[in-house]
This record gives C-alpha cells, sequence and structure tokens, in this order.
C-alpha cells in the first residue's frame, strides 16, 4: 500500500498517544490540518489494509495479573518442524520465531496464572525432548515502539 | 518473572475489567469512541473516560495509541541484538540503550552460563539488514568497553503470532 503525507503524519502522531477526550479525533484531525472524518476514514484504511495493526489502549499485561516469559530453545535442523509444532500446539504460546542463531527457536508463553509457566515449560521439554531456556523480563528500560515514517 | 503485585490489579472492579474487554481489540473508529464504548458497558461516556485516565495515570495502560506493522512500514530487518554488560551498570546502560530512537524494546534478561552469556536485550528495527548491522555497530560503539560481548539474532520465519488476550 503506497502512504502519503498525510497517511505518514497520522502514524506518526498517533504512536504517541491519542487524548481521552468527548472528541479525541476533532482534536487530533485539527493539529494535522485535516477534518475529523477524513481521519477516521484514513485511519479505517491503514487498520484494514494492516499498516496499522491496533488502535486503541495499550494495557500492561503483567500489571493485570498476567505473566510472561521469553523461551529459547536449540533445535536440531532436522527436528525442527517437529518441535515447532510441539511448541504452537500450547495455547499459551502467543509469538514463536525461527532465528538465525545456534538458539534457533524464541518464542513467548503468556498466561493469565503466573504458576503455568514452569508447568508449560516443563511439558515442552518432555514432549520435544530439547531444553528450555527462560529468559523472563528482570528489568525493562524503555518500550515505545516509535517508527518514523 | 516480575513480581505480581496484587494491589495493582486489586484496583481493577468488574466495571474495569469489562472496559478493558471491550477496548483491547481497538477503540471505536466514531466521532465520541468513549461514548461509544460507554454504550455498550451501560455507563456515561464521562465515567469511561476517568477510568481510562486512571488506568493510564497507574500504568495500567501504557498509552492509548496506534500500533505500526513493521513489515508493512518497510521496517523489514528486525534484529535481536543481546549483550554481556556488567551487572553493575546494567541500568544505565539500559536507559542509554533504550532512548535510541531505532530501539523498540530494551529489557534485562537472566544469563544462561555458559550457553548464554548476555543479559540485555535491544531489538533494533531497521529497512536492511546493512542498516540493522550499522545500528548494532553504533550500540557497540555507545558501550565501549561495557560490551564485553554480543550477538545479533535476525527472524528466519515467523512460526506462530496470535493475538495476546489480556483477560478471557
Amino acid at each position: 500500500m503506497q502512504l502519503d503525507q498525510i497517511d505518514r503524519q497520522i502514524i506518526n502522531s498517533l504512536q504517541e498517544g491519542f487524548p481521552i477526550t468527548e472528541q479525541p479525533y476533532a482534536e487530533v484531525a485539527e493539529q494535522l490540518s485535516l477534518s475529523e472524518n477524513e481521519l477516521i476514514a484514513r485511519l479505517e484504511r491503514l487498520l484494514a489494509d494492516r499498516v496499522l495493526t491496533r488502535f486503541g489502549p495499550m494495557f500492561q499485561a503483567e500489571k493485570l495479573g498476567g505473566a510472561f516469559t521469553l523461551v529459547a530453545m536449540s533445535v536440531r535442523e532436522d527436528d525442527f518442524e517437529r518441535v515447532a509444532e510441539i511448541v504452537n500446539s500450547f495455547p499459551e504460546v502467543a509469538h514463536n520465531y525461527e532465528r538465525e542463531h545456534h538458539f534457533n527457536m524464541w518464542f513467548v508463553v503468556a498466561t493469565d496464572d503466573p504458576k503455568r509457566i514452569d508447568a508449560v515449560l516443563t511439558e515442552i521439554e518432555l514432549d520435544s525432548g530439547y531444553s528450555c531456556y527462560n529468559m523472563p523480563k528482570q528489568d525493562e528500560y524503555f518500550v515505545k515502539l516509535k517508527l518514523v515514517v | 518473572m516480575q513480581a505480581i503485585k496484587p494491589k495493582d490489579t486489586a484496583m481493577l472492579d468488574e466495571t474495569d475489567r469489562r472496559l478493558i474487554l471491550t477496548t483491547q481489540e481497538g477503540l471505536p473508529l466514531a466521532p465520541k469512541p468513549y461514548a461509544a464504548v460507554a454504550q455498550e458497558l451501560g455507563i456515561s461516556a464521562e465515567e469511561v473516560m476517568q477510568r481510562l485516565q486512571r488506568m493510564l495515570n497507574t500504568g495500567i495502560i501504557r498509552r492509548i495509541a496506534a500500533v505500526p506493522n513493521h513489515y508493512q512500514l518497510g521496517y523489514t530487518a528486525n534484529a535481536m541484538s543481546v549483550w554481556n554488560v556488567p551487572d553493575e551498570s546494567i541500568e544505565k546502560l539500559g536507559k542509554r540503550i533504550g532512548a535510541l530512537e531505532f530501539v523498540s524494546h530494551c529489557y534485562r534478561r537472566p544469563r544462561h552460563l555458559p550457553a548464554w552469556p548476555y543479559n540485555l536485550f535491544a531489538m533494533v528495527h531497521a529497512t536492511s539488514r546493512d542498516e540493522a548491522l550499522e545500528k548494532v555497530a553504533e550500540i557497540a560503539r555507545l558501550l565501549g568497553e561495557n560490551n564485553r560481548g554480543h550477538d545479533i539474532l535476525f527472524s528466519r520465519r515467523i512460526l506462530k503470532k496470535t493475538g495476546m488476550r489480556l483477560i478471557s
């Protein structure tokens, strides 16, 4: 999808934040010298075309009582698909990426119940025959996905 | 794993939970989005705004914002850079790296010696692999002698990506 200058301004502006006021779109539109209707129509298009994956409140899951962790595995190439299938079969596995490294499988486990994390990792180790390297976040220095476009 | 502080969740009542469920997929694209949410919940727009503002103030909501799709925006080279830095300086160094414009996430995570000596993770977004390598070199320069080893892991394939529902 081709983005014009106005699309870029909208994307840059809305990554920063969105006001909590009665007519927030009108407020943002005015800052961008657009009409409220045009802003809403462009946002609809950016979301429909998946240029934006989401628009709304971003909740901090840990504060809602959930638990997350990042896990690495080093899987033999000829065994990779089998292990990927096992890992992906767990509903608690939210993301799973293949990466170019000796540690070639990286996945995120997300649960409502923090006690489930260890259980899931143990089950994955037993089913796959590979070790899970649990790398939970110990501190967070800055999280702000800001891609200037 | 970060400790879950019970007081954070205790602050949420049933209406907050319904508000989260209603908005976690996104905000309505209507001129009065909070009034639209309010109507669905059977409360006033004023109350929706107050509750969202309170969750924003307490950090339960990081911010209300748009999340771009890296790939669609041309940021096709997404690299996980990992660093071995002295534990005693990690907070100071992590904050400096996290402040870089091209770094989206910067976390401290445990080492697993000897296989995994790295304790600092920084996600780097770039439009090409060369540009990502350049940005990683910039982090290395910034760390100087605090860099006791680093590696860069490019993603090869997404094996699974499902939306993370916060409360079901």
